[in-house]
C-alpha cells in the first residue's frame, strides 16, 4: 500500500467521476439525480482518500513526501508529484470544500447538470494537481488548464453579466500566466532541470541576481493576478458576482490560494534575492489592498461583491505575511489561506442560501431576516465574525500571525495593515446589520423559510471547523511548521550569502 | 554527398506512387466519365495513405538521389507523412460536400494527388531547381482546385486571385534564386552553404535571400504576403479550404526550414532578422484582424496566418530545438485545423451550407458532441493546456527563449492572449447563447475526422513522447 501512487489517485479520481457522469444517458429527473450522486460520491471519496496522506504524513521533515515520478515529455520534463507541509493543508482544503460545492448546487443548478458536474470534477482534478505537481511544467499545465472549466462555469451558469465576467476572468489570468510560462522556459534552460525540488535547491545559486529579478517579475505577473493583488484584482469582483454559488466558493476558497502557494513554492525559495528586493513593493501593494479594498467593500450594494472585495483585503494579509520572510509571517499566511478558504467559502454559501430564495443579491432587498431565519442568523454571525478576525475564530489566528511576522520585518507596514482589521469590522458588521437586524418590512421576505436540513448539513461542518481552528490551530500549524522553517532558513541563508558577496565585491 | 547516385528511385517511391497513380486514375476517369468521381476519390485516399506508409517504411540513413537534388531524411519522412495524411483527410472531408454542391468531378482528387506529389518533391528538395519545381507543381494544382466551383463567382475569383498573386511570388522567388546562384555559383543547398561559409555574406546574396524568403512567406501565408489568404479561404469550397489549410502549409513550412537550415547556416544572423519580422507581423495580424471577422472561414484564414507566425518563432531561433518545435507545431496545427474544418463542413441547415460564426450559436444544446469536440479544438488552437496546441506553442517558445529572443517570445505570448479572445468568442456562442435551429445530421466521415482530431488534441498530453521524439529526429537531420 505504501507504494501506491496515492497522490495521483487523489488527483485523478474526480476525473474518473467526470467520465462516469459522461456515460449517464438521458436528461430526466432520474438521470440528474444519478449525476449528482456520482459527483457527490466522487468528491466524498476523494476527500476520504486525501486523509490517507494526512495520516501517513511525517511532519518532521521538510523533504517532499509521497513522491512519484514517471516519464512524460521526454528530456528533463517528467511527471513528478509530491507534497510537503505547505501544500498538504491546501490539498485538504480543496478536497474538503468540493463535496459542499456539489451539495450547494444540488437544487440551485437544474439546467445542464451533466456539464456542470463534469466541469466541477475536472476543476477539482486540476486544483489538486496544482498543489501536488513537483515538475514546473506539470504545475503550469494544471495551473492554466483550470481556466477552461471555470470559464464555462461562470459563462453558462452565471448571472446577468456572466459573459463579460467570464471573458475578463479568462483573459486577465491568461495574460498573467503566459509571462510565467516564458520564465519557466528560461529557468529550465538555465538550470537544466524542471524538477521543483531541484530548482528550490539550486535556484538561489544558479540564477544570477539580474535573472532572478526578471523571473520574479514574470512569476509575480501571474500570481498577483491570481491572488489577486491590488491593482490587478478587478476581475475578481466581476467573476465572483456572476459565478454560481459553488463557483464563487471554489474561486474564493481554492483558486485564489494558487497565487499564495505559487509565491511560497517558487518566488521565495527560488528567487530569494529578488524576493527580498521586491518585498517593500509587495508590502506597499498589500497595504493598499488591505486598506483601499476594505474601503471599497464598505460602499458595495451587492452582498457577493462586498465579500469579494473583502477577499482581496484578506489576501493582502497573505502576501504581506509571505514577504515578511520569517516563520511567523509565512505560517500565518498558510493558515490565513486555509482559514479564508473555509470562511469566505462559507460566506458565499450563506449568500447562496438567501439567493436561492429571493434571487437577488442586493443588500437593500434584505433586512430583518433574524425574525424569520434565526438559525441562519446565528450561522451567518459566526462567519461574519470569523471574517472580521474575532479571537476564537480561525480568521484571528491567520491575521494575528501575519501581523506579528510583518511587525518583525517592518513596523510601519504592520501599523498600517492594522487599519484593515478595523475597516473589516466596519463593512462586515454593517453588512450583517443591514441584512439580518432591523424590522422585517419587505413584503417579499414575509414568507422566507429558515435553512433546511440540507443547508444545515452543508454549513454546520464549516461552523465547527471555523471555531475549532480558531481555538486549536495546531493541526494546520504543526503540519506546515517544518517546511516553513526550512523555507525561511534557506531564504535567509541565500540572502546572507548574497549580502556577503555584494559587500566583498569591489566597487 | 558529391557521389550521389544519379538514379536511385527508392527515396522517391512515394512521389512516384502519387504521380503514377494520378495518371492512371486520370485515364480511368476519362474513360468512365463523370460517375467515376467517387471511385477515383476513394482510390486517391488509399493511394495517399499507401504513400504515407511508404514514407514511414523507407528507413535508414539520409539518401540522396537525382544527382543530389532530392534528399530523403528523417525531416522529409516526418513532414511527408503528415502532408500526405493531411491531404488524405482533406479528400475524405470533400466528397459529400462537393456532391451536394454539384461540383463533384473526378479531376479534383487527381489534382490533389498531383499537388501532393509536388509537396513531396518540395519537402525533399535539396537544391533551388527542385525547390522551384516542387513549389510550382504544388501551386498550379492548387490554383485550379481553388476555382473548382467554376459557376460560382467567389470561387473563380479566389482561384484567379490566388493565381495572380502566386505567380507574382513565384517571380520573386525565381529572382531570388537567380541572385543566389549568381553570387554563389551553385544551386545546391550544400554548395550554397559552403559558399556562404567561405566568405563574408555579400549584399547581393542577402538580396537574393530576401526574395527567396518573400516567395516562401507567400506560400505559408505569412505577413506581409498574407493578403490572398482570407479571400481564397472564403471563396474556395470549404473542403478545398481545408486542404489548403493543412497539407500545403506543412510542405511550405518544411521547405522554409530546410532552405534556411541547410542552405544558409552561415547566414543565420541575416535570415533570422527577416524571420523574426515576418513572425511578429503574422502573430499580431492573425490575432487582431481575426477579432472582427464574422465568417468562420475568414476567421480561420487569419487564425492560420497567426499560427504560421507562431511556427516561425521556432525557425527564428535558428537551432535544432527550434526546428523541432516547428515540426511539432505544424503537425499538431494540421491535425487541429482538419478537425475544425470537419466542423465547418458539417455546418449545414437544410441543404445549404452556412458559414457565419453566429450560426454556431447554442450548438452545445443542439449537438453536444460536435460542440464539445469543436470547443476542445478551439481551446487547443488558442494554446491552453492540457491540449495539444499548448505543447506546440511550448516547444517553439522554449526554443526562442533558448536562443535569447526574449522580445519575440514576449510579443508572441501576448499575441496568443489576444488571439484567445476570438476562439473564446466561438466557445461563448456555442455554450452561452440561445440555440439556433439544429444543423443537418453530420456525416459519418466528418464525425470520424472530427472525433480523431479532437481525441488527439485531448489525449496528446498523456503520451506526447513519440511525436516529440519524431520531431526531434526530424530537426536533427537538418543540423
Amino acid at each position: 500500500m505504501s507504494n501506491a501512487p496515492i497522490l495521483s489517485i487523489i488527483t485523478f479520481l474526480p476525473l474518473l467521476g467526470a467520465l462516469l457522469i459522461l456515460m449517464v444517458r438521458g436528461d430526466d429527473a432520474a438521470a440528474k439525480r444519478n449525476i449528482r450522486m456520482i459527483a457527490l460520491f466522487a468528491t466524498a471519496v476523494t476527500f476520504g482518500l486525501s486523509l490517507i496522506p494526512v495520516a501517513l504524513f511525517n511532519p518532521g521533515t521538510a523533504e517532499f513526501q509521497f513522491v512519484e515520478r514517471a516519464n512524460w515529455l521526454g528530456g528533463v520534463i517528467s511527471y513528478r508529484m509530491g507534497i510537503d507541509g505547505i501544500s498538504l493543508p491546501l490539498i485538504i482544503l480543496t478536497t474538503f470544500l468540493m463535496p459542499f460545492c456539489i451539495l450547494a448546487s444540488w437544487q440551485a443548478i437544474d439546467t445542464r447538470v451533466k456539464e456542470y458536474m463534469v466541469a466541477f470534477l475536472v476543476l477539482e482534478t486540476l486544483m489538486i494537481g496544482v498543489f501536488c505537481a513537483l515538475d514546473i511544467v506539470l504545475f503550469y499545465l494544471f495551473f492554466e488548464a483550470g481556466l477552461i472549466p471555470m470559464f464555462l462555469i461562470i459563462g453558462i451558469w452565471g448571472g446577468k453579466r456572466r459573459i463579460y465576467a467570464s471573458f475578463k476572468f479568462f483573459l486577465y489570468t491568461l495574460l498573467g500566466s503566459v509571462l510565467m510560462l516564458l520564465a519557466i522556459m528560461a529557468m529550465i534552460w538555465t538550470a537544466g532541470t524542471s524538477d521543483i525540488a531541484e530548482l528550490i535547491k539550486q535556484g538561489p545559486t544558479v540564477f544570477s541576481r539580474d535573472m532572478q529579478f526578471w523571473l520574479w517579475i514574470a512569476f509575480f505577473a501571474s500570481f498577483a493576478v491570481k491572488m489577486p493583488m491590488w491593482p490587478v484584482h478587478t476581475w475578481l469582483p466581476d467573476a465572483h458576482v456572476e459565478a454560481p454559488t459553488a463557483g464563487s466558493v471554489i474561486l474564493a476558497g481554492v483558486l485564489l490560494k494558487m497565487g499564495g502557494y505559487g509565491f511560497l513554492r517558487f518566488s521565495l525559495p527560488m528567487f530569494p534575492e529578488a524576493s527580498q528586493f521586491f518585498a517593500p513593493f509587495v508590502f506597499t501593494l498589500s497595504v493598499i489592498a488591505i486598506v483601499y479594498t476594505s474601503l471599497v467593500a464598505m460602499v458595495q450594494e451587492d452582498i457577493k461583491k462586498l465579500i469579494a472585495y473583502s477577499s482581496v483585503a484578506h489576501m493582502g494579509f497573505v502576501t504581506m505575511g509571505i514577504f515578511a520572510g520569517n516563520a511567523e509571517g509565512i505560517q500565518g499566511a498558510v493558515f490565513q489561506m486555509v482559514s479564508h478558504g473555509i470562511v469566505s467559502g462559507a460566506l458565499f454559501l450563506c449568500v447562496g442560501v438567501v439567493y436561492d430564495r429571493m434571487h437577488t443579491r442586493e443588500i437593500a432587498a434584505y433586512g430583518g431576516l433574524v425574525n424569520r431565519m434565526p438559525v441562519y442568523a446565528v450561522i451567518f454571525m459566526i462567519f461574519t465574525m470569523a471574517n472580521v478576525g474575532l479571537p476564537g475564530t480561525s480568521g484571528f489566528v491567520g491575521e494575528f500571525l501575519t501581523l506579528i511576522g510583518t511587525f518583525k520585518a517592518s513596523t510601519k507596514v504592520a501599523f498600517l495593515a492594522c487599519f484593515g482589521l478595523i475597516l473589516s469590522a466596519c463593512y462586515a458588521l454593517w453588512l450583517y446589520w443591514q441584512v439580518i437586524w432591523g424590522e422585517l418590512t419587505k413584503p417579499a421576505l414575509k414568507s422566507i423559510a429558515d435553512v433546511d436540513r440540507r443547508e444545515i448539513a452543508i454549513l454546520a461542518p464549516l461552523v465547527v471547523l471555523t471555531i475549532l481552528l480558531g481555538v486549536y490551530p495546531k493541526p494546520v500549524l504543526s503540519t506546515s511548521e517544518v517546511a516553513v522553517n526550512a523555507l525561511v532558513e534557506s531564504y535567509n541563508q541565500a540572502n546572507a550569502a548574497a549580502g556577503k558577496t555584494a559587500a566583498a565585491a569591489p566597487r | 554527398m558529391m557521389n550521389a547516385p544519379l538514379l536511385d528511385l527508392v527515396p522517391a517511391i512515394p512521389e512516384l506512387m502519387l504521380a503514377g497513380g494520378a495518371m492512371l486514375l486520370l485515364m480511368y476517369g476519362v474513360f468512365v466519365g463523370e460517375r467515376s468521381a467517387a471511385t477515383v476519390t476513394f482510390a486517391s485516399v488509399v493511394l495517399l495513405i499507401a504513400a504515407a506508409v511508404a514514407v514511414m517504411t523507407i528507413g535508414g540513413a539520409p539518401r540522396l538521389t537525382f544527382g543530389g537534388s532530392f534528399v530523403f531524411d528523417a525531416f522529409a519522412r516526418f513532414m511527408k507523412a503528415f502532408a500526405f495524411l493531411g491531404a488524405a483527410a482533406a479528400l475524405v472531408l470533400s466528397q459529400d460536400y462537393l456532391r451536394r454542391e454539384k461540383v463533384e468531378k473526378f479531376e479534383f482528387p487527381i489534382l490533389v494527388l498531383l499537388s501532393t506529389a509536388g509537396m513531396g518533391i518540395l519537402i525533399s528538395a535539396n537544391d533551388l531547381i527542385a525547390l522551384y519545381m516542387g513549389l510550382e507543381l504544388m501551386s498550379l494544382a492548387l490554383y485550379v482546385i481553388a476555382s473548382i466551383h467554376r459557376d460560382n463567382a467567389k470561387s473563380t475569383e479566389a482561384g484567379l486571385k490566388y493565381f495572380v498573386l502566386g505567380a507574382l511570388s513565384s517571380g520573386m522567388l525565381l529572382y531570388g534564386c537567380s541572385l543566389i546562384y549568381g553570387f554563389t555559383g551553385t544551386v545546391s543547398f550544400a554548395g550554397i552553404a559552403a559558399a556562404v561559409k567561405a566568405g563574408p555574406v555579400g549584399l547581393g546574396l542577402v538580396f537574393g535571400l530576401v526574395f527567396l524568403i518573400a516567395g516562401l512567406a507567400f506560400k505559408v501565408s505569412a505577413v506581409p504576403f498574407h493578403m490572398w489568404t482570407p479571400d481564397v479561404y472564403e471563396g474556395a469550397p470549404t473542403p478545398v479550404t481545408a486542404f489548403f489549410a493543412a497539407a500545403p502549409k506543412v510542405a511550405a513550412i518544411a521547405i522554409f526550414c530546410r532552405a534556411m537550415a541547410s542552405g544558409f547556416p552561415g547566414a543565420t544572423h541575416q535570415w533570422q532578422q527577416i524571420v523574426v519580422f515576418i513572425s511578429v507581423g503574422s502573430m499580431l495580424l492573425g490575432a487582431f484582424a481575426a477579432i472582427g471577422q464574422t465568417n468562420i472561414k475568414r476567421l480561420m484564414a487569419y487564425s492560420s496566418i497567426g499560427h504560421m507566425g507562431f511556427a516561425l518563432v521556432g525557425l527564428a531561433a535558428g537551432t535544432a530545438n527550434g526546428v523541432q518545435g516547428v515540426a511539432a507545431y505544424i503537425a499538431i496545427y494540421m491535425i487541429m485545423t482538419l478537425g475544425t474544418f470537419a466542423c465547418i463542413i458539417a455546418m449545414r441547415r437544410g441543404d445549404e451550407p452556412v458559414e457565419t460564426i453566429d450560426d454556431l450559436a447554442g450548438l452545445s444544446r443542439t449537438n453536444p458532441m460536435m460542440a464539445a469536440a469543436l470547443a476542445a479544438l478551439l481551446f487547443s488552437l488558442a494554446g491552453i493546456p492540457p491540449l495539444a496546441g499548448f505543447f506546440a506553442k511550448f516547444y517553439v517558445f522554449a526554443a526562442a527563449i533558448e536562443a535569447k529572443l526574449y522580445t519575440l517570445a514576449v510579443i508572441g505570448v501576448l499575441a496568443s492572449v489576444v488571439g484567445c479572445y476570438y476562439y473564446l468568442r466561438i466557445v461563448k456562442l456555442m455554450y452561452f447563447d440561445e440555440p439556433k435551429p439544429a444543423f443537418a445530421p453530420v456525416r459519418t466521415e466528418l464525425k470520424l475526422v472530427l472525433g480523431a482530431s479532437a481525441l488527439f488534441n485531448t489525449l496528446f498530453v498523456l503520451y506526447p513522447a513519440p511525436l516529440v521524439a519524431a520531431a526531434g529526429a526530424a530537426a536533427r537531420a537538418l543540423f
